[in-house]
C-alpha cells in the first residue's frame, strides 16, 4: 500500500486526509446545531436527522444516479425532521432533550426501515476534487481528494458568523435565543424564527448525513453514524456558539477519529479499540472540562435548556 | 434611507400626540384589573400614574401598548380611535414603552441592540453606516451609552438610559415609563429624570410614568392620574396636590407615616458571625473578598452600597445558592452551611432580591410557594413524606389574608403577581414564622408602593424588636438610615465603613460608597 512507502510520515498525512473527511458530517452537523442552539433551542435529534440524511442521500443517489440530487433530498428530508422537532418543542411544557431523544430514535427507525433495501446496492458517489496533482506521490494524492461538501462546509463557518453579526435575520436569531422577552416586546415572532433555524440547522445536519453515505466512508449501514450527531452537538458547546470555532473543533474531532485507522494503516494494531474511542474520550473531555458550578458557560444563548 | 430620516427629525420639532384612554376594563378571569379607567395624556407633559401594588398600572399601560387586548374602552390618539393590537402599532402612532424589567438582549452591544429595535431595518446591515449614523444620534440624545459594550456589562443605570434612548431612537413621541427608577441610585434617577424632563419642557416628548416615588412626582411631574384597585381615583395638577392628598388618593384615606420605634435589648449576643469570606462572581472574578461582620440579637446591620460591590454574592452566599470559595459563616458560633437543616435548626430566613428568580417557583401556585418552607414537617405533611394539602391550602389563606396578597386565587401561578405583590408573597413566607431568629433582607422594598414600604419596615422593626438578628443588605440609603442599628458600606467586595447609627456620616458613607 502507498502508505507503507511513506512510513511514519504517513500518519500525520492519513491523519490530515481523515480530518477533512472524517470532520466534514461533524462540521455540517455543528454549524447546523449552532444555528439551531443560537435561538434558544437543542437539537439532539440531529442524530436522527444524520442517519436519516445519509440514508436518504444514498438512496436518491442511486435510484437516479446522481449524487447531487442525493444531497438535496438528504437536505430535505433533514428538514422534514426538523419541521416535526421545530413544532414539537413549540408546544407548552414540552422538553427540547426529551423530543430531542424521540427524535433520534424515529429518525433512525425510519433510516433502518426505508434503508434496508439499500445497504447491498452501491451507489454513484459524489465526485471529489483532487488537490493533490502537483505531487506524483499517490497517498499524497489519496489525502487530497477533497469533497465539496468539505469545501461547501469551510465556506459557511464565515458566512454564518457575518450572518448573525450583519443581518436583520441573524439578530432576531439572536435575539430570540438570548432573551425571548426582549424579542417579544421588539415584536419579533419567536416561534417563527425558531421554526426557522431548527429547519435550516436540519437541513445541513441532513447534508452531513449524504457526507457520511456520498463521500467517507461512502457506503450506508445502520452504524454508518455512530453518534457523531449526538458528539457535533457537544462540539457546539465546545465551540462557545461560535460557526468559526465549530470549523476548529469539527476538525479536532474528525482528526481524532482518524487516529485509529491512521495507527492501524502503518501496522500498530495495538489499542486500535482504544484509538477508536477517541472522539468518545474527547467528548467527555471537554465535558468535564467545560462544566464547572459556579461559572456559566461564556457565549451561552440565554434562553438555551429554559421552558420559554 | 433610515439614516436621513434621522437626520431629519432631530431639526423639525414635531408636538407630540394627544392620548387619552376613555373607560378601559381588562378582566383576566374572574379578577376586573381595569374597570371603567379614563386617562388623559396633554402633549408636552409629563404625567404621572399612581397607585398602590396590584393597582392596575401595568395593566393599563399595557393594554395602550396593544400587548393585552382590553374588554371595553378606547385608546384615542389625536382625537381618532386607534385599534392597537401589537406594540408596533402603538410605535406607528409614537407611542414606546420601557417596562418595568429590561428588554435588551444581554449577550449584544449597545449597537446591535439599538439596530435590533428598529421596526424598519434593511437584511443587510452596513455596520459602518450605522455606526456613524448611531454616533450622530448619540449626540443629540439626552443621555449617552458606550455604543460597542455588551449590554451584559453594563451598570443597571445605564441598561435604564439604553431602554429610554431606545425609545427615542424609534422617535417615540410618548413615552410610558414603568417604574423605571427602581433599579437606579437616587442620583441616578435624578440624572435621568431631569434630562427627561428637560426634553418635555422643549415640547417634544410626553411622558407618563409609572413611579411609587413621592419625590419624583414632585419633583419632576405636571399632572397626575391615580388608580385603586383597578378603578380611577382622580386626577389633578402636581403643583396643587400635597403628598398627603396624593396618598389620599391611593388609599382612600389619609394616613401618617408611623414613627420608628426601636426598644432598647439589655442582653444581646451574636447570631450571625461571617470571617473572612471570599466568593466568586459568575464569570469567576473575586465578588467578596475577605468580608467580616457580626450581627447582634435583635439588632438591624444595614449594609450600604453602589449595586455590583458583592452585596447579591453575599446574599446568594448566605442563602446556600452560592458556594464560597474562603472563609466560614458561623450561626450561633456553628459552623453554618446553608443546608435547609441548619437553615430550620438555626431558624434562619431569608429575603432575597428579585424574589420571583430567587424565591419562588414561578409556575407553582401562589399556596404552593408559601409552603416551600414548611410541606415537609407537620401539619403540612405526614411524616414528612405525605402533604396534607387541605393543611396547606389553609395556611395559604391565611397569609393571603394576612400579608394582603392582592391574587385571583390561591392557585394562580405566582409569576402571573403584580411585582410587588410576588415580594409579598416571599415576605409572607418568610416572617411568617414564630420561631425566626435571623434574617437576612436584600432590598425588600425593591418596587413597593408607599403603604406596603410602611407595612415592611414595621416587620422588619418588629422582628428585631422582637430581638431577631437582622442583616438588612439595601440601596436605599434612607431606609438604611431609618431602619438600622449599625450601617456599613460594602465595596469591592468588603466592608470600608462601620459606624453606630447615631454618629453616621452621610457625606463619609456617600464617599465610601463611591470607593474612596
Ligand atoms: N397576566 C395576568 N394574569 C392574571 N392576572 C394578572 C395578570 N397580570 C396582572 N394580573 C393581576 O391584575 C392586577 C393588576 O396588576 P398590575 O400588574 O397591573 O398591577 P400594578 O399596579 O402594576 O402593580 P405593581 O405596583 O405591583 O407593579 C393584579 O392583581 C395582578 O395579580
Ligand atoms: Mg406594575
Amino acid at each position: 500500500m502507498a502508505t507503507e512507502a511513506l512510513g511514519w510520515l504517513g500518519v500525520p498525512l492519513a491523519i490530515a486526509a481523515g480530518t477533512m473527511r472524517g470532520g466534514t458530517p461533524f462540521l455540517l452537523v455543528s454549524l447546523g446545531e449552532c444555528l439551531t442552539e443560537k435561538s434558544g433551542k437543542i437539537n439532539l435529534g440531529l442524530e436522527g436527522t444524520l442517519l436519516t440524511g445519509a440514508m436518504t442521500a444514498y438512496a436518491v443517489s442511486y435510484l437516479t444516479q446522481s449524487p447531487w440530487s442525493g444531497v438535496i433530498a438528504a437536505g430535505l428530508a433533514g428538514m422534514v425532521l426538523g419541521f416535526i422537532h421545530a413544532w414539537l418543542t413549540q408546544q407548552p411544557r414540552v422538553n427540547d432533550v426529551a423530543v430531542g431523544i424521540a427524535m433520534i430514535i424515529f429518525g433512525s427507525g425510519i433510516a433502518f426501515f426505508l434503508g434496508k433495501p439499500f445497504i447491498q446496492p452501491s451507489a454513484p458517489q459524489l465526485a471529489t476534487l483532487a488537490l493533490g496533482g502537483w505531487s506524483a506521490n499517490a497517498s499524497v494524492q489519496e489525502a487530497l481528494r477533497i469533497s465539496p461538501l468539505f469545501i461547501i462546509g469551510v465556506l459557511l463557518a464565515p458566512t454564518l458568523t457575518w450572518f448573525f453579526k450583519s443581518t436583520r435575520w441573524g439578530l432576531f436569531v439572536r435575539a430570540v435565543g438570548d432573551s425571548p422577552d426582549a424579542a417579544l416586546a421588539m415584536g419579533i415572532s419567536i416561534a417563527k424564527v425558531r421554526m426557522l433555524s431548527i429547519v435550516a440547522g436540519s437541513f445541513l445536519a441532513g447534508i452531513g448525513g449524504a457526507s457520511l453515505s456520498l463521500y467517507y466512508p461512502g457506503i450506508w449501514s445502520e452504524r454508518i453514524s455512530s453518534g457523531q450527531g449526538l458528539m457535533a452537538v457537544a462540539l457546539v458547546i465546545f465551540a462557545r456558539w461560535q460557526p468559526i470555532q465549530c470549523l476548529y473543533a469539527s476538525l479536532l474531532f474528525g482528526g481524532a477519529q482518524a487516529l485509529g485507522p491512521a495507527l492501524q494503516s502503518i501496522g500498530i494494531t495495538q489499542g486500535y479499540y482504544l484509538f477508536n474511542a477517541a472522539p468518545y474520550i474527547l467528548t467527555l473531555a471537554i465535558m468535564i472540562a467545560t462544566c464547572s458550578p459556579n461559572r456559566k458557560i461564556s457565549g451561552a444563548p440565554g434562553a438555551l435548556g429554559t421552558s420559554n | 434611507m433610515n439614516t436621513t430620516l434621522t437626520h431629519q427629525s432631530h431639526t423639525e420639532v414635531l408636538v407630540p400626540p394627544e392620548l387619552e384612554v376613555v373607560r378601559m376594563t381588562k378582566k383576566f378571569g374572574h379578577l376586573t384589573a381595569l374597570d371603567d379607567v379614563s386617562l388623559h395624556l396633554r402633549p408636552g407633559t409629563f404625567h404621572a400614574l399612581l397607585g398602590e401594588n396590584g393597582a392596575g398600572k401595568s395593566t393599563l399601560v399595557k393594554c395602550i401598548m396593544g400587548f393585552y387586548r382590553p374588554d371595553h374602552g378606547d385608546v384615542i390618539v389625536d382625537r381618532h380611535s386607534r385599534t392597537i393590537d401589537s406594540p408596533r402599532d402603538a410605535h406607528r402612532y409614537g407611542i414606546g414603552m420601557v417596562y418595568q424589567h429590561f428588554t435588551s438582549v444581554p449577550a449584544m452591544t449597545v449597537a446591535e441592540n439599538l439596530v435590533l429595535s428598529r421596526y424598519e431595518t434593511s437584511n443587510f446591515i452596513n455596520w459602518k453606516q450605522e455606526l456613524q449614523a448611531l454616533d450622530t444620534f448619540m449626540e443629540t440624545a439626552p443621555f449617552q451609552v458606550p455604543l460597542s459594550t455588551p449590554v451584559s456589562q453594563l451598570a443597571a443605570g445605564q441598561k435604564q438610559k439604553l431602554e429610554i434612548l431606545k425609545q427615542i431612537y424609534l422617535k417615540a413621541r410618548i413615552l410610558i415609563l414603568d417604574e423605571p427608577t427602581s433599579v437606579l441610585t437616587p442620583q441616578e434617577a435624578d440624572e435621568v429624570l431631569g434630562l427627561l424632563r428637560e426634553t418635555v419642557t422643549q415640547g417634544r416628548l410626553s411622558v407618563l410614568i409609572i413611579s411609587h416615588k413621592f419625590r419624583e412626582v414632585t419633583a419632576f411631574c405636571d399632572e397626575i392620574t391615580v388608580l385603586r384597585k383597578g378603578k380611577f381615583a382622580g386626577t389633578g395638577l402636581v403643583k396643587n396636590l400635597s403628598i398627603a392628598d396624593m396618598s389620599e388618593m391611593m388609599m382612600g384615606e389619609r394616613r401618617q407615616p408611623k414613627p420608628v420605634h426601636k426598644t432598647t435589648h439589655l442582653q444581646q449576643n451574636p447570631i450571625l458571625q461571617i470571617q473572612q469570606l471570599h466568593a466568586h462572581k459568575d464569570n469567576g472574578a473575586e465578588a467578596l473578598a475577605g468580608l467580616s461582620l457580626t450581627v447582634q440579637s435583635g439588632e438591624i446591620l444595614g449594609i450600604a452600597g453602589i449595586s455590583g460591590n458583592g452585596q447579591r454574592e453575599l446574599v446568594e452566599v448566605l442563602a446556600g445558592q452560592r458556594p464560597a470559595t474562603q472563609g466560614q459563616i458561623l450561626v450561633n458560633s456553628e459552623v453554618y452551611r446553608s443546608t435547609r437543616a441548619e437553615m430550620y435548626r438555626h431558624r434562619v430566613y431569608t429575603l432575597p432580591e428579585e424574589p420571583l428568580r430567587n424565591a419562588c417557583v414561578p409556575h407553582m401556585s401562589v399556596a404552593e410557594n408559601l409552603a416551600l418552607r414548611t410541606f415537609d414537617r407537620p401539619p403540612q405533611s405526614k411524616a414528612g413524606v405525605w402533604l396534607v394539602l387541605k393543611m396547606i391550602r389553609q395556611m395559604a389563606a391565611g397569609l393571603i389574608d394576612t400579608f394582603k396578597i392582592k391574587t385571583p386565587s390561591a392557585e394562580t401561578p405566582v409569576g402571573n403577581l403584580s411585582g410587588g405583590n410576588v415580594q409579598r408573597t416571599v415576605l409572607a413566607r418568610e416572617l411568617s414564622s414564630e420561631r425566626i431568629q435571623l434574617l437576612i433582607a436584600a432590598n425588600p422594598c425593591f418596587g413597593l408602593d408607599f403603604a406596603a414600604v410602611e407595612d415592611i419596615h414595621g416587620q422588619i422593626l418588629a422582628a428585631r424588636n422582637q430581638n431577631v438578628a437582622v442583616l438588612l443588605v439595601s440601596e436605599d440609603l434612607d431606609e438604611l438610615l431609618k431602619l438600622a442599628d449599625r450601617i456599613t458600606v460594602m465595596s469591592e467586595g468588603r466592608l470600608v465603613y462601620e459606624s453606630a447609627i447615631a454618629e453616621a456620616d452621610f457625606a463619609t458613607i456617600g464617599r465610601s460608597m463611591a470607593g474612596h
